[in-house]
C-alpha cells in the first residue's frame, strides 16, 4: 500500500560531543580537512532545521525520487517461510535504490555551500548512479572513484554513470574495492575541499556524515514504521535489513528504534565467517580507525585492514559505521550474516515467489531470513525486510554463476 | 639514550642552520636501517620513519607504494620498532604512522615501545587535535613527543591551539592535498610558515609536495625547515638504497647550509 506524501519527521537523535555513538564514531582525519568538516556540519545542523529546506527535499523526494516506496506484503513467500512478510520497495525508486534519498539531501547541501563538484566512492555502483544522476539534475561536475574491481564485475553501472556525464575514476590500490575507492575520494577531497563535496555513500566516514546520512536515509524507516502499523495494527515483531556500510539498515532501524521490534542487520558472509572471505565486521570486526571514524573493521593482527570479501560489491566492505557499532555494544541491534550461497538463494526465492528480483545485497537479508524462518525467527512472526534495491545490475553475474556462460 | 626532539632542533636553529627532516618508509627493504644511517650522516636534524599502514590516506602514490612494498615484505609496527631499538643513533627520530596501527596496540603500549627503541616523536596525521585525548596523554606520560599538523585551512584560534599543544615541532602542511613530489612549492608555503611562526616558540616544520634543494631553501624562508618525503622514497623505490638517500640528503644540506651563510 502506498502511504500519504512524505512529510520528514523532525530531526532525530544526535550524536554527542565530537559525534560519538558511545565510545564510536568521531572525525579522525588530516588538518587539511576539519575545517571542512566543521562546516559541513554547521550547514547540514542549519539546513536540517530549516522547514525551507526540509520542504525543498520533500518535494524532490516526491516528485523526483518516487517516495513514498511502497510497502509490499509477500504472500506466497510468507507462505513458503511460515512467516507473515512485508518488504519496504526501495527498489521502486528512481536509480533502483535507497542511496537516492541520501544523495538529494547531500546534493541540495552541496548547492547550499555554493560549491560546484562532488566526488563519491561506489562499490556496486549504485551509490555512484545516484550520485551522477542528482549531478545531473543540479548541474555539477561529477567525478566517481570505484575499485577496479568492481569496475569489472558492475560494467552496467559504470556505463549507466558515464551516460549521466560523470567520470568514473578506476582505483587499483589496494584490494581495488569499495575501502581503496574510499581512500582514493579522500585523497581526491584533501586536495579539492574548497571547492568540492565529497557525498559520502553510506552512515561512514568522519562526523558529521554517519549522523547526516542517517537523517537523510530515516525516511525509509519512518515511513515504514506507519506503512506497517496501517497494514498490521501495529509494529513488526522483526525488522530486517542488510549491513554493508549500513546506510539502509540505520534507516530503517530509525523508525523503529523507540519500539520493541527485534532489530536484525544481516552483514556478508561470503564464504562463510571461519573461511576469512567475508565482509561480517560486526560479527568478526574489531574495534579501530579507518575512514576518518571509530568503529568495528576486519583487520589483522598488526591493525593492517583486511580485504572484505562479497559476492555483492555493495557489501564487500570491511568496516561498518559507527552508529551500528554502538547499537551491536548495546545489543538493541543484532547482526547476523548471510553467506553468498544463501544469498544467490535468497535472489531465487524472491524472484520466483513474488516477482521481484532483489539487489544482491538485501537478498542476503532475504538468504538469512529463509535460512532462520522456524529457528531464530520463530514461525507466526511479523517481519519487515527493507529490499534496498533491485537486481538488474547483478542478474549478468547471477546467470555466469548459475549457468557458467556470461550474458 | 632518547634525544628530545624539540630540544635538539632548537638547538640546531639556535646554531643557525635551518632543519632538515626527511622521511624514510620503515621496513622498505632489507637495508632501509643503512637507508636511515645513511640520511643521518648526510646531514639530517631528525629523521622520520614512515610504519607503514595498509590504507595511507593522506598519501600519494609514492609512500603509497612503499608502503605497499614493506607490507609485503612483512613489515610490522612492533618489527619496526624492534629494529630501531636494536640500532643506534645520532638523531633524534620520530615515527609517522596512522592511528589505527597505534590504536591497534593500544596508546599505551606503543607509547612505551617507541620510549623504550630510543624514538622521540610522534606523527600521526589522522588524528587531529580534537581527538588526541587518549593518544596525547600516553605519549605524554611516556615522554614521547607528539607532532601535529596545522594546515592551511585552520582558523587562526584552532593553529594557536595546535602550536601549544604540539611537541617536539609543528609540521605546517604546505599544501591542499597528499604526500608527493611537485613541480614548485606551492603557493600557500609561505603564509603556513609565517602563521605558524607568529603564534609560537617552537621549531617550524614546512612539509609536503617538498621535493628538491631549490624548494627546500625557498620554503625554510618562512620557517624553521623542511620535510621531505615522496622525493627522497622515489630515489629508494628506484634502487637508489642508501648511497642515493645519503646523495640526495647531502644536496639538501649543502643548499640549505649555503642559503644561510651571510652573503658578502
Ligand atoms: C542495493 C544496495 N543495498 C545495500 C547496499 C549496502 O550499503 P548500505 O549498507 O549503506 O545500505 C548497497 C551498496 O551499494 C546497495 O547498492
Amino acid at each position: 500500500m502506498r502511504g500519504s506524501p512524505v512529510t520528514l519527521e523532525p530531526p532525530g537523535p544526535e550524536p554527542t560531543g565530537l559525534g560519538r555513538f558511545g565510545e564510536f564514531g568521531g572525525r579522525f582525519v588530516p588538518e587539511t580537512l576539519v575545517p571542512a568538516l566543521i562546516d559541513l556540519e554547521h550547514n547540514f545542523r542549519e539546513a536540517w532545521a530549516s522547514e525551507v529546506f526540509r520542504a525543498e527535499l520533500t518535494e524532490l523526494l516526491t516528485s523526483y525520487a518516487g517516495r513514498p516506496t511502497p510497502v509490499t506484503e509477500c504472500h506466497r513467500l510468507s507462505e513458503r517461510l511460515g512467516l507473515r512478510v512485508l518488504l519496504k520497495r526501495e527498489d521502486l525508486t528512481h536509480t533502483g535504490s535507497h542511496k537516492i534519498n541520501n544523495v538529494l539531501g547531500q546534493a541540495l547541501l552541496t548547492r547550499r555551500m555554493q560549491k560546484q563538484r562532488v566526488i563519491a566512492e561506489t562499490g556496486a555502483g549504485q551509490h555512484g548512479v545516484a550520485t551522477a544522476t542528482v549531478a545531473a539534475l543540479f548541474g555539477l561536475d561529477c567525478v566517481v572513484f570505484m575499485g577496479a574491481v568492481d569496475v569489472e564485475r558492475q560494467a552496467l553501472n559504470v556505463f549507466r554513470m558515464q551516460s549521466l556525464g560523470a567520470d568514473v575514476v578506476p582505483v587499483t590500490s589496494g584490494s581495488a574495492t569499495l575501502k581503496d575507492a574510499i581512500n582514493e575520494a579522500l585523497r581526491d577531497w584533501v586536495a579539492t575541499v574548497d571547492t568540492t563535496h565529497y557525498c559520502i555513500g553510506s552512515v561512514v566516514g568522519p562526523h558529521p556524515y554517519p549522523w547526516m546520512v542517517r537523517e537523510f536515509q530515516r525516511v525509509v524507516g519512518d515511513e515504514a514504521r506507519e506503512q506497517c502499523r496501517a497494514i498490521l495494527g501495529t509494529d513488526p515483531d522483526l525488522v530486517v535489513a542488510c549491513v554493508g556500510g549500513g546506510s539502509n539498515a540505520i534507516g530503517t532501524f530509525a523508525g523503529f528504534l523507540d519500539t520493541s521490534a527485534r532489530l536484525v542487520g544481516v552483514e556478508a558472509g561470503g564464504h562463510g565467517l571461519e573461511s576469512g572471505q567475508h565482509g561480517a565486521s560486526v560479527s568478526r570486526g574489531v574495534p579501530g580507525v579507518l575512514h576518518g571514524s571509530r568503529s568495528l573493521f576486519l583487520q589483522d593482527e598488526d591493525g593492517q585492514i583486511l580485504e572484505a570479501h562479497s559476492i555483492s560489491a555493495g557489501l564487500d566492505y570491511p568496516g561498518v559505521g559507527p552508529e551500528h557499532a554502538e547499537l551491536a555494544a548495546t545489543g538493541r541491534a543484532e547482526y547476523a550474516f548471510a553467506t553468498d550461497d544463501e544469498a544467490v538463494a535468497g535472489f531465487q526465492l524472491l524472484s520466483v515467489t513474488e516477482g521481484i528480483v532483489p539487489a544482491l545485497e538485501p537478498a542476503h537479508a532475504i538468504g538469512w531470513l529463509a535460512r532462520e524462518s522456524g529457528r531464530a525467527v520463530p514461525a507466526g512472526s511479523t517481519v519487515l525486510v527493507t529490499l534496498s534495491g533491485r537486481g538488474d545490475k547483478d542478474v549478468a553475474l547471477i546467470a555466469e554463476r548459475l549457468t557458467g556462460e556470461r550474458l | 639514550m632518547t634525544i628530545s626532539l624539540e630540544a635538539h632542533l632548537r638547538a640546531r636553529r639556535e646554531a643557525g642552520h635551518k632543519l632538515l627532516v626527511p622521511y624514510v618508509t620503515g621496513g622498505l627493504g632489507d637495508d632501509w636501517l643503512d637507508v636511515l644511517h645513511a640520511v643521518a650522516d648526510a646531514g639530517a636534524d631528525a629523521v622520520e620513519i614512515g610504519i607503514p599502514f595498509s590504507d595511507p590516506v593522506m598519501d600519494g602514490v609514492t609512500i603509497q607504494e612503499a608502503s605497499r612494498r614493506a607490507l609485503e615484505r612483512g613489515a610490522t609496527p612492533a618489527g619496526i620498532v624492534a629494529e630501531i631499538a636494536s640500532d643506534d643513533f645520532e638523531v633524534p627520530l620520530a615515527v609517522m604512522t596512522y592511528t589505527n596501527p597505534v590504536a591497534h596496540m593500544g596508546f599505551r603500549r606503543f607509547a612505551a615501545a617507541l620510549a623504550g627503541a630510543g624514538i622521540s616523536g610522534a606523527i600521526v596525521p589522522d588524528l587531529p587535535l580534537d581527538e588526541l585525548d587518549g593518544w596525547g596523554d600516553a605519549a605524554d606520560d611516556a615522554g614521547v613527543e607528539t607532532v601535529l599538523l596545522a594546515a592551511p585551512p585552520t582558523p587562526d584560534d584552532r593553529l594557536r591551539a595546535i602550536c601549544e599543544r604540539s611537541h617536539g615541532f609543528v609540521y605546517g602542511v604546505t599544501l591542499m592535498g597528499v604526500t608527493g613530489e611537485r613541480d614548485h612549492l606551492a603557493s600557500q608555503a609561505h603564509e603556513m610558515g609565517e602563521r605558524c611562526k607568529a603564534v609560537t616558540d617552537k621549531p617550524v616544520l614546512l612539509g609536503l609536495g617538498i621535493s628538491n634543494p631549490e624548494q627546500a631553501v625557498e620554503a625554510s624562508r618562512f620557517a624553521d625547515g623542511v620535510i621531505v618525503g615522496s622525493a627522497l622514497v622515489s630515489r629508494v623505490l628506484k634502487g637508489g638504497g642508501p648511497d642515493a638517500a645519503h646523495e640526495f640528503v647531502r644536496e639538501l644540506r649543502v643548499a640549505l647550509d649555503q642559503s644561510t651563510q651571510p652573503t658578502r
